[in-house]
């Protein structure tokens, strides 16, 4: 789709390069612009009571005395709230049979997991508020808590919404060739596998938070969040608390970390935004590090029963596995809580040849938080499944595990095709990544290095991941099934009277770096230096409208877009320019902040002079001249639901067999994100994302008792990856641009936290296969591995 | 009603007179009462790092303090290193390393990163890590912060 | 989380803090470093009455020679004044051991040896370490002083025979005989972590003589070993190992009782080949 030239057919000064971020800086000198930082005038702050019971009818909510403590304005519970929210269902027409039942900020009558608000204090200070909130005393009738998923489903078990039949919320065959006859013929080695995932969370550094604020006269809400998706909320809001849309402003500033954490409807930020309204003062709520615990979305918990068919030259004869997931008492809104399994059933075995498949996925609801989409959603438990299984079936037939791969990659010439389950790929590089991360790690000097330690006693593995990564999503994802998420992105293009460019984007900075490749494509493009380039995203009321930054679409969907309007702006000063300089804008140039003969580089007017000469001596110009000196384009995925990655990665493991312990030695990731923008960002992507994936692999589970109560929700207790642990990642690139936009940039973000997991687990497997034993449950912890060698 | 004190102290050089909740931790004083939002809160229980500062010369968790307890105390934050010029090599090399993305960790990872060199700490990829490993992040999975840290102790950023 | 209120005292001497922890009207608790403290009255887990912040008592700090050798360490002596001191790799060098696996350096700065002793943590380090050293610990009320063998100071989870109103004032950790070591291990499941199982050990000579065998986050207190013990005295590590079902191991998250006690005979196994 691209055109005749464009920005990569000359040379470039930004694009590709290593450009530190601006905003770096800032954040350097503690001059970022948190949630927390922001205070206004007669600000008020909100402290939530929270269910200690998984399940029960609440029979009495006593807020009296909490009323009564000075400093204390208002004491919200379910029912007062209810008359002023429409309540929320997190469902999507596409996904068809997904049900949930309606929310309220506040529970209402009933009360579904622990951590559920109940009430909600709005006092003079956070401290204040709490002090309140211990005041309050709420009186639950137990019922029966739902907490095992696996007997979510069976008669005996209690059904969580009265106004259902089950606790299914969704269930989804894929059923591809002849998987029975596979299975069934003599020459195949067949494997079967129990896999368990633990549910994990995102621990953002910065927790969830907002700041509320609503003038009367104008019938204005403005909400400051901590968040992914600004657009999304200024939907929910203006729905859901009856206010016109163009009166909701939702501005994102700084956002201490997100990774999907940050981008659903929390009823704790609901409510605060009712009570800012309500009040008419404007309140703060920053959730405390056991409310993130307890209420931000948990991801990942699936048991799935797997298995794999191959014969004897290592081809994948078919793939079938079971999968089932719990998530908690009801589905998110408005993204839904069925999306990570239907990534399951739609990406496991995507790098493969496979002509038999059959994917099925039960959803059900239980009595703890709820689950959502957290990053690389699904990737974790696909990615895992395929290719321990294919790992494990390698060691069955006596096959190398690189060659069972060289085997059964999908080949990289033959793009146009689609996944076993039907997924539309292309420009995918499986076996070229696969070929660099084996030149990369030195394999073959690793497996005989292996081999002598174990003469030792000194257990070592390799395990590998071949994976996809789901990029630059466009409609199909979710605006399809009726969700008020944009998957176009536009960026808006200014040229200011100094000479210096404005872009304003509909995507959002979490710290990926995406104004900072904003500002690298707008310069390149239009050809300033970029320290000549301002950036503003995450601000509903300035920016063009958007998705917002998520599912690895920033620089993808985003920069396309930026790049298109840059383009159209250049165009623009080139007609200009032509006039005034009475020359041919075909004959002409922008470079480095100035018009230059397109032949030659000779300086013409520097665009200082242009935009002056335009803004404040218009006179000067023909009077049919009307220069806008602004563009806007918006750009969205057309051809493919997905616009897929790959990236083949490695993980050396040591295994002490007395301790259980496993540390990881080395990590290499070799990724095909299509264009790199900027290397230093991705790497940085890459490694971050291979560092959350070794957190789920060996460390990270939410842990809950059989009564629905959260074990660990400190951060002494729930283990994120700190420094220490943690191995240096090797990053390498292959580049194939999508051919889907001309940057040719895909998604990167997900990628390490999707496939870590299953390389390490893998490679656990690898060192403990001599030691007669074998592990399928993450997190991978000393105990579990013990028992896996039967120590204890 | 809430307890209250007064208190002197000086912070990042500038010293004053504050009435005090004898409840309120550092980190929220810092921020709140004298605007220096810099350093940020993320556990408020002394495990992430995100409020480490610099109180009488060492490195402290603001949450884990009462601001009473800093009666008399010279105190530095992020804001006072950069107005200072304290710890300026290490500044260029996280931005040169991109060894921060949302930022947040940011006020105690430099604090901390700079009670290592500052204390004579070698250029040993391991010794870093053990340091900083009362550091929370999420973003970089830390090499980054590991390669910052080389650079200014090897010598190769001109701050 | 923010803290319940309380009231706050900061004495200028120690007689004025022992009589107002002596209040037996007021739930008062002392303020050491805090760093165990002070997440507790976050999570509102504790919430004191009144708080009397020993931060001025600069007479509980500090590490001088004891009377008879070995060592006297002030209860508010921080432990990065113990990584920092001579004397304590010189006279206990278990402390000196330790001290790297204790948190990470933003606690060592506040964190002290009375405090993480009065605490009683049976995760933490420091009170292993006074029974495998046979520290005594100086307590004092109002009411006088007296010193309490680690032996009998630790009496259950954040239990200790701390009577009200006293306050932990000192270590004195015996002179060690000619030829003593020690050893330390750890397995934690992240640097700096509470274990999951600790160790820390000392006897004399190549052949092991007198042993002392202390265990740290295995039990609801720091434990003992006396008959692996004496199985050591005896010459015999591979029954010292098999002698440690004496004790009653008690799981948490990352462990259950039976792993407590597969790990407490690897870093005991660990810590013996260090010796």
């Amino acid at each position: 789709m691209s055109g005749p030239l464009t920005i990569f057919d000359r040379p470039r000064d930004y694009i590709g390069q290593p450009v530190p971020r601006a905003d770096t800086k800032r954040l350097l000198q503690g001059r970022g612009t948190f949630i927390d930082d922001i205070q206004l005038p007669r600000m008020l702050h909100a402290a939530f009571v929270r269910s200690s019971v998984a399940h029960g009818v609440i029979t009495g909510i006593d807020v009296a005395e909490a009323r009564a403590l000075p400093g204390v304005v208002a004491v919200y519970t379910g029912a007062d709230i209810a008359p002023h929210v429409e309540p929320y269902v997190g469902v999507l027409s596409h996904l068809a049979g997904l049900r949930s039942a309606p929310q309220m900020p506040l529970a209402v009558g009933v009360t579904r997991w622990i951590g559920e608000p109940l009430a909600m204090i709005v006092a003079q200070s956070r401290a204040v508020a709490e002090d309140a909130a211990a005041l309050v005393t709420v009186e639950i009738d137990p019922l029966e808590a739902v907490t095992d998923m696996e007997t979510a489903l069976d008669p005996a078990t209690p059904v969580i919404h009265a106004e259902m039949d089950s606790n299914l919320a969704w269930e989804r065959t894929v059923d591809v060739g002849d998987v029975d006859a596979a299975f069934a013929r003599d020459d195949v080695t067949v494997v079967e596998r129990r896999f368990r995932f633990g549910r994990h969370t995102g621990v953002t550094l910065e927790t969830r938070g907002a700041v509320a604020a609503y003038d009367p006269s104008e019938d204005e809400l403005t909400f400051w969040y901590s968040g992914q998706a600004p657009h999304m909320m200024q939907f929910i809001f203006a729905k859901h608390l009856g206010l016109p849309e163009e009166n909701v402003r939702v501005v994102s500033q700084d956002v201490g970390g997100s990774f999907g954490i940050k981008i659903h409807t929390y009823g704790d930020e609901v409510a605060t935004a009712l009570a800012a309204k309500l009040l008419g003062r404007p309140v703060k709520f920053v959730a405390d590090r056991m409310e993130s615990f307890l209420s931000d979305i948990h991801a990942r918990d699936h048991v799935v029963d797997g298995r794999i068919a191959v014969d004897a030259e290592g081809r994948v004869a078919a793939l079938a596995f079971d999968d089932i997931t719990g998530i908690g008492p009801f589905s998110m809104y408005p993204r839904t809580s069925a999306i990570e399994a239907n990534q399951v059933l739609n990406l496991t075995g995507a790098p493969y040849v496979i002509g038999n498949y059959r994917a099925h996925a039960k959803v059900v609801f239980q009595n703890k938080n709820m689950m959502c989409q957290y990053r690389a959603v699904g990737h974790p438990i696909a990615m895992a499944v395929a290719d321990c299984l294919l790992e494990d079936a390698a060691h069955e037939i006596g096959m190398d595990v690189v060659e069972i791969r060289r085997r059964n990659l999908i080949p990289d010439d033959a793009y146009p095709t689609q996944s076993a389950s039907g997924m539309k790929l292309d420009d995918l590089s499986h076996h070229k990544s696969l070929e660099t991360l084996v030149e990369t790690m030195d394999y073959d000097a690793r497996r005989a290095e292996h081999a002598k330690l174990r003469e030792d006693g000194i257990y070592r593995g390799l395990g590998l991941i071949s994976m996809v990564e789901v990029t630059n999503p466009s409609p199909m994802f979710y605006g399809i099934g009726g969700a008020p998420i944009a998957s176009q992105d536009g960026a808006t293009i200014r040229l200011d009277a100094g000479g210096g460019v404005h872009v304003s984007s509909s995507v959002t900075e979490q710290g990926q770096g995406t104004n900072a490749i904003l500002a690298q494509i707008a310069a390149d493009v239009f050809g300033v230096p970029i320290a000549r380039v301002k950036v503003t995203t995450g601000d509903t009321r300035t920016t063009p409208y958007g998705g917002g930054t998520w599912a690895s679409r920033g620089a993808g969907i985003g920069g396309e877009a930026c790049l298109q309007a840059a383009q159209a702006l250049k165009e623009q000063v080139l007609e200009v320019a032509a006039v005034i300089l009475q020359s041919a804008p075909g004959k002409l140039d922008i470079r480095a902040g100035a018009v230059v003969d397109a032949e030659g580089g000779a300086e013409r007017m520097t665009l200082s002079d242009l935009a002056r000469t335009v803004y404040y001596r218009g006179n000067e110009l023909p009077a049919d001249l009307k220069p806008e000196l602004v563009a806007t384009r918006h750009y969205r995925v057309t051809d493919f639901p997905f616009v897929f990655t790959n990236c083949a990665m490695a993980a050396e493991v040591e295994v002490d067999p007395e301790t259980g312990f496993v540390q990881v030695l080395n990590f290499w990731a070799v990724e095909d994100c299509g264009r790199v923008i900027n290397p230093v960002l991705v790497d940085e992507q890459v490694r971050g994302g291979v560092v959350q994936g070794i957190g789920g692999a060996l460390y990270e589970e939410c842990i809950y008792d059989a009564e629905g109560q959260l074990q660990n929700a400190t951060m002494a207790d729930y283990l994120v990856p700190m420094a220490f642990e943690m191995p240096d990642i090797v990053v390498k690139h292959v580049e194939t641009p999508t051919k889907t936009s001309v940057l040719g940039a895909k998604g990167a973000g997900e990628a390490g936290t999707g496939g870590a997991p299953g390389a390490v687990m893998n490679a656990v497997n690898d060192a403990l296969r001599p030691l007669g034993a074998e592990i399928h449950q993450m997190p991978m912890t000393p105990e579990r591995i013990l028992r896996a060698l039967g120590k204890v | 009603m809430a307890q209250t004190r007064m208190i002197r102290l000086t912070v990042n050089g500038e010293t004053g007179s504050y009435t005090v909740p004898v409840r309120q931790n550092l980190v929220d004083f810092i921020r709140n009462d004298l605007g220096l939002t810099g350093s940020h809160v993320g556990c408020e229980h002394g495990v992430c790092g995100a409020c480490s500062i610099e109180v009488n010369g060492d490195l402290v968790r603001g949450c884990l303090m009462f601001a009473v307890q800093a009666d008399g105390a010279e105190i530095t934050t992020i804001e006072g290193l950069a107005e200072s010029g304290r710890g300026a090599a290490l500044r260029a090399a996280f931005t040169a390393r991109n060894a921060l993305q949302c930022g947040y960790c940011t006020p105690g990872m430099l604090a901390t990163a700079l009670d290592y060199v500052e204390g004579g700490g070698a250029a040993d990829r391991d010794a870093i890590r053990a340091h900083l490993s009362g550091n929370y992040c999420r973003c970089t999975g830390y090499q980054s912060i590991v390669d910052a840290v080389c650079d200014v102790i090897e010598g190769r950023v001109e701050a | 989380m923010k803290a319940a209120d309380f009231a706050y005292e900061k004495p200028g001497n120690l007689a004025d803090a022992l009589a107002l922890l002596a209040d037996p009207d007021r739930d008062a608790s002392p303020l050491a470093g805090g760093q165990s403290l002070v997440p507790m009255m976050n999570f509102r887990m504790a919430m004191p009455d009144l708080l009397v912040d020993l931060g001025a008592l600069d007479e509980l700090r500090g590490i001088a020679p004891g009377a008879a050798g070995g060592l006297t360490i002030g209860a508010m002596t921080r432990y990065a004044d113990l990584e920092a001191s001579e004397l304590v790799a010189t006279h206990a060098p278990l402390i000196a051991m330790a001290l790297p696996h204790i948190a990470h350096a933003a606690i060592r700065y506040r964190g002290t040896i009375g405090g993480s002793v009065a605490l009683a943590d049976p995760a933490a380090e420091m009170p292993a370490l006074m029974l495998a050293m046979d520290a005594e610990i100086e307590a004092q009320s109002s009411q006088g002083s007296r010193r309490i063998r680690a032996a009998e100071f630790f009496t259950g989870i954040y239990d200790t025979a701390l009577a009200p109103g006293e306050l932990v004032t000192a270590i004195h950790i015996t002179a060690a005989p000619e030829g003593r070591r020690f050893a330390f291990y750890e397995l934690a499941r992240r640097h700096g972590d509470y274990a999951m199982a600790g160790v820390a050990v000392a006897a004399t000579g190549t052949n092991r003589a007198d042993p002392r065998i202390a265990f740290f986050s295995v039990s609801d207190r720091p434990v003992r070993a006396i008959r692996a013990e004496a199985a050591l005295q005896a010459g015999d590590a591979e029954d010292a190992m098999a002698a440690l079902d004496e004790i009653d191991f008690a799981g948490d998250l990352n462990a259950d009782a039976r792993t407590k006690r597969h790990l407490a005979g690897v870093v005991l196994k660990r810590a013996l080949g260090r010796l």
